[in-house]
């Protein structure tokens, strides 16, 4: 074990003057170290989860919704039918058959996305994927929710969007905040998937300093540290905002999912 | 828009490529299932066992696994096991070991929840009827666990077959590598990938109807 690797410049090899500079905020005239390396990798990783976690909750959260439409409209019916055709497709395939479809396919359909750089590809990608994931936690969410609390609304003449906007959905997005927990934390591990599109996250990183210093164990350590303290900070991230969100007097259901 | 070409869309293709990748796919999560529920019921009773030697150990490992990328384990793996056994390792072999470490953390927390959904009274009157844990387990608790556990294990196999295309970062011939090498050699990689794709949701969307129809069937009325 030697965690000197880190101060090393990844152009010589040799031992640079300001090794913590990528942490310190230090003026870099000297070369980038693999410390300088692995600290913007881990950003790349944050963005990426980042973006596609503002993606997947928002249509997540739609198509949830969708799902558990009222049946007497034929519109209402052709909407459910459409998410749940979203759920099926983006759940039945790879993650990574998906990163290669937005970034070898896609872009040849759709010409004006040829001008997004592959890290936001593959953010929609990841953010299609989890949003499957998502809405069927908030569908469920949904219909775990007493019957009674629709038919009041009803009984009170609010329309089917008031009352999802006013009793349902701010019930069920509570309710939902744990399983939404995994799926974040599951985000935040599946970002490194990018690495098969060159995003130079904490996978790349990885494999190339890997490759360069043949130091893996130190490398991969560094790496897997940072990924797990990532995921535990989102945990707690979720966990503050489900104590913020609480409603006084209602006892949440808490249900964990296992999936990955 | 763009012109896809799918006159190589042939058997030739499938044969060629397609079905090595297959076959290794289809093994690969066969081997990691079964591996991966024997694993994961061990680790499952070790962390039920109430003894803290095994409680910690178990978690330590279970919680650890849960919380790293698939894709790091792999290369973890790839990267190990040439360091401890003195001498490099196929691609292939590494996966399989990988995968049914991985799997077997994913699958005791299925096998663990599995055992805990049997009421405690069933536990306490093979107690009664003096029998030994060994055959507690064995012959009460783990048959009727196992039974609820079916559709869970099934969801868990199709998230295994999804994931087996990870096997990319260490360059193993699966499934998607099998797409990905006939559109090089084809100069049609647009056209492989969404076969790719279309091959993938076929098998995956099955496999899940079929697991919805297990579900309704295996359930055990109380």
């Amino acid at each position: 074990m030697d965690l000197g690797i880190f101060c090393k410049s990844t152009l010589d090899g040799e031992v640079v003057d300001h090794c913590f500079s990528a942490l310190l905020g230090i003026g870099q005239n000297a070369d980038p170290s693999y410390l300088d390396w692995l600290m913007k990798a881990w950003g790349w990783t944050l963005a990426v989860a980042g973006l596609s976690l503002v993606i997947a909750l928002s249509l997540g959260a739609v198509m949830g919704t969708l799902r558990t439409l009222p049946s007497e409209i034929a519109l209402n019916r052709f909407l459910t039918r459409l998410a749940t055709a979203w759920v099926e497709l983006f759940r039945n395939i790879p993650i990574l058959v998906q990163v290669f479809l937005w970034y070898h396919v896609i872009p040849a359909l759709i010409p004006p996305l040829k001008a997004f750089p592959s890290y936001l590809l593959v953010s929609i990608a990841l953010g299609f994927f989890t949003s499957a994931r998502i809405a069927e936690q908030v569908r469920a969410g949904i219909q775990s929710l007493p019957s009674g609390q629709k038919a009041a609304a009803t009984a009170l003449g609010l329309t089917t969007f008031q009352s999802y906007r006013y009793i349902i959905l701010p019930m069920a997005l509570r309710i939902v905040i744990p399983p939404l927990t995994s799926e974040c934390m599951n985000l935040i591990k599946n970002s490194s998937v990018a690495f098969a599109v060159s995003v130079p996250e904490l996978t790349l990183f990885a494999m190339q300093a890997q490759e360069e210093t043949s130091r893996g164990v130190e490398i991969y350590l560094a790496v897997t540290l940072l990924y797990a303290f990532s995921a535990f900070a989102v945990n707690r991230v979720m966990a503050l905002i489900e104590k913020r969100s609480r409603i006084p007097g209602f006892i949440v259901a808490n249900t964990e999912a296992v999936a990955h | 828009m763009l012109s896809l070409d799918l006159s190589f869309y042939n058997w030739e293709l499938f044969t060629n490529y397609i079905f090595k990748g297959l076959l290794f796919s289809v093994q690969l999560t066969v081997i990691a299932t079964l591996g991966g529920i024997l694993f994961g019921t061990f680790l499952a009773l070790m962390r039920l066992s109430g003894k803290p030697s095994l409680v910690y150990p178990a978690t330590i490992y279970v919680n650890t696994m849960r919380s790293i990328p698939l894709v790091m384990v792999i290369l973890w793996f790839f990267l190990l096991i040439p360091m401890l056994i003195g001498r490099p390792i196929g691609a292939d072999l590494s996966a399989t070991i990988t995968f049914i470490a991985f799997e077997g953390a994913f699958f005791s927390e299925i096998v663990r929840a599995g055992i805990q959904s049997v009421p405690k009274g069933q536990g306490y009157a093979a107690q009664a009827l003096g029998m030994t844990y060994g055959q507690n387990m064995r012959f009460i608790v783990l048959p009727q666990a196992f039974r609820n556990m079916i559709p869970v294990f099934m969801t868990q196999t199709i998230i295994l077959f999804q994931d087996t295309s990870l096997v990319y970062a260490i360059g193993a011939y699966d499934l998607l590598k099998g797409f990905e090498i006939a559109g090089k050699n084809y100069g049609r990689p647009m056209e492989t990938y969404i076969l790719a794709a279309f091959t993938y949701f076929i098998i995956c969307f099955s496999l899940s109807k079929i697991v919805r129809k297990v579900q309704s069937k295996v359930a055990i009325i109380r």
